[in-house]
């Protein structure tokens, strides 16, 4: 717990951001205090990424600034939309799509841009020790000779940490740390990070994850719609009232009805898909899913899940093993195949795999059944069924936006993502594929996809349900797969730890 | 096969292989320079007759040879400042931009050589540089002439080899250049200038293609003639392919397209009475497609290259 006497180290004070027509933040404040860790909660969109790219200097803020402690102990204002000034006081940013190149070792990607550019020679060894005396002081250890490439993603992560420890940061902002982790990792991660708070770093972390939010921070603040809608000490904080802060109203998650499984309609014996690597391939996988189920395929990205997409969606041919759609062996791995089979597909990147960007939201609607008489007749689209239709779905499936006739590149994921509902669920399928499909979207719509689903699984259909997240494959699966290393399990109870140590890779406990 | 051996046993083949390599040697480091620092630059072809231009007139002017090498590689600057400009806080195609300053390079270069001598009909010539005799080097049998009586240009690509090197490999600009080809986001977010490591790289580069242009008015041959290029530059892109992006091997591909070119010239005149003139013109060409083939296919190109980043859009 901090001290409420700590000092304040950081004030962001009345920060207003605003894109366009679009006010990201409107007079945000906030302080934090010395040792102090601070969870940033709010939905996709409701600025908190904004306000930490005007913290760090990447965006000029319209009004409002930043103040930071200084050697004297005072807080003083800080030039707005420097990163170098922003790396001078203090401030480490470790970004949600990590800041890395690549071809460089984890060491050359912390030295980067520390040293004066104009020298004959670079201190490595200097640094070297530099680096190792953090390592052991943190606990956060890296090989600091390899590519950057050959890192995993927890060590990238521990990288872009020691990037910031390395410029001596005081004050540590993490961007939805824990996305791409273990909960092993995460736990971890949460560890280290608590232990260098006690040391008297600061650290300001985004996330949306409620039950890292309430076990790992000392208070937390909410933004909505780019507003402070609230703060509160971790210890007086519980899930419904951030959820309800966050949103702006209860809600409930959907209760899953119990329901006795159907005739399988997707089965897979043995299937193997031949990707780049081992990572990106399916080695022998066996899979069933009946009529009225949820099958959640757990796992962190990167273990053979998109390999196991493209199967479904038709776009791969299985090496080996033999695939069964609604009891009948599938012979052409097409996508126009299957969808006539009756597969449903909620691709994981809807902007280049489930929509046309430049094409309206009722062109984008009916790509699927331009062979449906309803659609179009001797080759000729039937603009006003098709207009009624667009209507009727979007009035269903409360998709907003600028209009039918609109680009869908102007709507926001969330309506993006129910436009591609109301175009999978429009055809009834027998089997639907949702890859990550509220990854990126607020609760609001989040519970809308999770509503659709169940519904689906109540109309017999039968669900293959991607997702990194496991708290939403614990809610909506009624059986759970791990996937690791292109191989899938399933696993026997619903423990998240022994769900965590497959996804791991290690035998299930 | 006796004529073959004949050729590779002549000091003069293995001196005409570096002569030949020496301006590929500058245009390759240039645009390894440039693309390193994520930026394309096809304006080489034009810069390369700015280059031969600009140094050639300024020694006609008067100003002495390495007086001329100054201009060339100011004027290489100033060309690889235009499609800076133009590509990377502009964001444009680099490769449109990159054959618009070829153009404009080459026209300006022809439009300022007429202008500046209207009734000239042959060239004029000026003092060249001479090939340098080293002490006991230069003596040595066989390889005395073949590799030891050069230009000081052949010297000072050598030393360019040298210093794009170390200036890449252990310096922190260096570094700093080798990680905005990578991710400009992971310099942006160090405090450095993304704009400026990107800018300063393309000049530079292109100040060295222009040296290596001037090799050709001020030291192969002695005057300024339309067409003497002749498509150099390009071969400089293809070896920075072939060179997987490294300063040695840079240079080791520079001087095996050298040797091919003297090898050709020397097949021409056994053969050329049996086999068409072409043929052999073309063989260093095919030998580079070949070559890049098994080269490219590991290429591994600056992540960003080709990529434009603008600030505040993350």
């Amino acid at each position: 717990m901090t001290d409420r006497q700590s000092p304040v180290v950081l004030r962001l004070a009345g920060l207003t951001k605003r894109f366009g027509s679009v006010l990201a933040n409107d007079a945000v404040e906030l302080d934090l205090r010395r040792g102090e860790i601070l969870a940033l909660l709010g939905e996709n969109g409701a600025g908190k990424t904004t306000l930490m790219n005007m913290l760090f200097g990447h965006y000029l803020p319209d009004a409002g600034h930043v103040e930071i402690i200084g050697p004297d102990g005072r807080l003083a204002p800080l030039p707005a939309g420097h990163p170098e000034a922003a790396l001078r006081a203090g401030i480490g940013m470790v970004h949600q799509h990590f800041t890395l190149a690549y071809n460089l070792s984890a060491l050359d990607n912390i030295v980067l841009g520390a040293e004066p550019l104009l020298a004959w020679r670079r201190d490595r060894q200097a640094a070297r020790a530099k680096i190792d005396a953090i390592m052991a002081r943190s606990g956060l250890t890296v090989a600091l000779d390899a590519p950057v490439s050959q890192l995993s993603v927890g060590e990238r992560q521990r990288v872009e940490i020691l990037k910031a420890l390395y410029r001596e940061a005081r004050i540590l902002v993490l961007d939805e740390p824990t996305a791409v982790l273990t909960p092993q990792e995460a736990d971890s991660l949460f560890e280290t990070v608590g232990r260098m708070a006690a040391d008297g770093l600061s650290v300001i972390f985004i996330s949306h994850k409620l039950r890292e939010v309430l076990a790992f921070s000392h208070r937390i603040e909410v933004l909505r719609h780019g507003r402070n809608v609230g703060g509160m000490a971790t210890a007086d904080a519980d899930e419904t009232r951030i959820a309800r802060l966050m949103v702006g109203a209860e809600t409930a998650t959907d209760p899953r009805p119990p329901m006795a499984p159907g005739a399988p309609v997707l089965e897979l014996r043995g299937v193997s898909v031949a990707g780049p690597d081992a990572r990106r391939s399916l080695t022998g996988a066996t899979l069933e899913v009946r009529a009225h189920e949820i099958v959640g395929i757990a796992g962190v990205s990167g273990n053979g899940q998109s390999a196991l997409a493209a199967l479904l969606s038709g776009l791969a041919e299985p090496e080996s093993g033999e695939m069964r759609l609604a009891d009948a062996p599938v012979a052409r791995f097409t996508p126009a195949a299957f969808v006539a089979a009756g597969v449903g597909r909620i691709p994981e990147d809807r902007h280049h795999e489930g929509v046309v960007p430049d094409m309206s939201v009722a062109e984008n609607l009916v790509i699927e059944a331009l062979g449906d008489p309803e659609v179009s007749r001797l080759g000729f689209l039937r603009r006003g069924a098709i207009r009624a239709r667009t209507a009727e779905a979007c009035a269903e499936f409360d998709v907003r936006g600028p209009g039918p006739y609109a680009p869908v590149r102007l709507l926001s994921g969330g309506n993006m993502q129910k436009l591609i509902l109301a175009r999978v669920f429009g055809r009834a399928p027998r089997l639907i594929l949702a890859n990550q499909p509220t990854r990126g979207l607020d609760l609001g719509a989040a519970h809308a996809v999770a509503r659709r689903l169940l519904e689906a699984r109540a109309r017999g259909a039968g669900v293959v349900l991607i997702s990194e997240d496991l708290d939403e494959i614990l809610s909506l699966a009624d059986r759970i797969v791990v996937m690791h290393d292109g191989g899938m399990r399933e696993a026997a109870s619903r423990d998240r730890a022994a769900i965590g140590l497959m996804m791991a890779g290690q035998a299930a406990a | 096969m006796m004529e073959i051996l004949d050729i590779l046993a002549n000091p003069n083949f293995w001196s005409a292989s570096i002569r030949i390599a020496t301006p590929l040697i500058f245009g390759v480091l240039g645009a390894l320079l440039c693309e390193r620092a994520g930026v394309l630059n096809l304006g080489i072809e034009g810069i390369f007759v700015a280059g031969a231009m600009a140094g050639w007139m300024a020694v006609w002017l008067g100003l002495g040879l390495w007086g001329g090498i100054a201009v060339a590689a100011l004027t290489g600057a100033g060309f690889g400042l235009i499609h800076a400009i133009l590509t990377v806080p502009l964001g444009l195609s680099q490769h449109v931009s990159g054959l618009g300053v070829t153009l404009l390079a080459t026209s300006l270069s022809y439009f300022t050589y007429r202008t500046a001598l209207p009734d000239v009909s042959t060239p004029p010539r000026i003092v060249p540089f001479r090939a340098l005799d080293i002490p006991l080097l230069s003596d040595i049998p066989f390889l005395g002439p073949a590799l030891f009586q050069q230009t000081a240009l052949s010297w000072l690509a050598l030393a360019a080899v040298a210093l794009v090197w170390w200036v890449l490999a252990r310096t922190p600009l260096g570094l700093a250049i080798r990680a905005v080809g990578d991710n400009p986001d992971a310099v942006d977010a160090q405090g450095l200038s993304v704009y400026g490591l990107r800018i300063g790289a393309v000049m530079a580069g292109s100040a060295l293609m222009a040296i290596g242009g001037s090799f050709l008015t001020m030291a192969a041959f002695d005057a300024f003639f339309f067409g003497m290029v002749n498509g150099r530059g390009w071969i400089c892109i293809a070896l920075v392919i072939f060179a997987s992006w490294r300063p040695w091997k840079a240079l080791a591909g520079a001087l095996l397209f050298g040797a091919f070119d003297a090898f050709q010239v020397r097949l021409q005149t056994e053969y050329g009475n049996a086999v068409p003139g072409q043929i052999f013109l073309m063989a260093p060409y095919i030998l580079s497609i070949i070559a890049l083939v098994v080269a490219a296919r590991r290429a591994d190109y600056p992540r960003a290259l080709l990529t434009p980043w603008f600030k505040g859009q993350r």
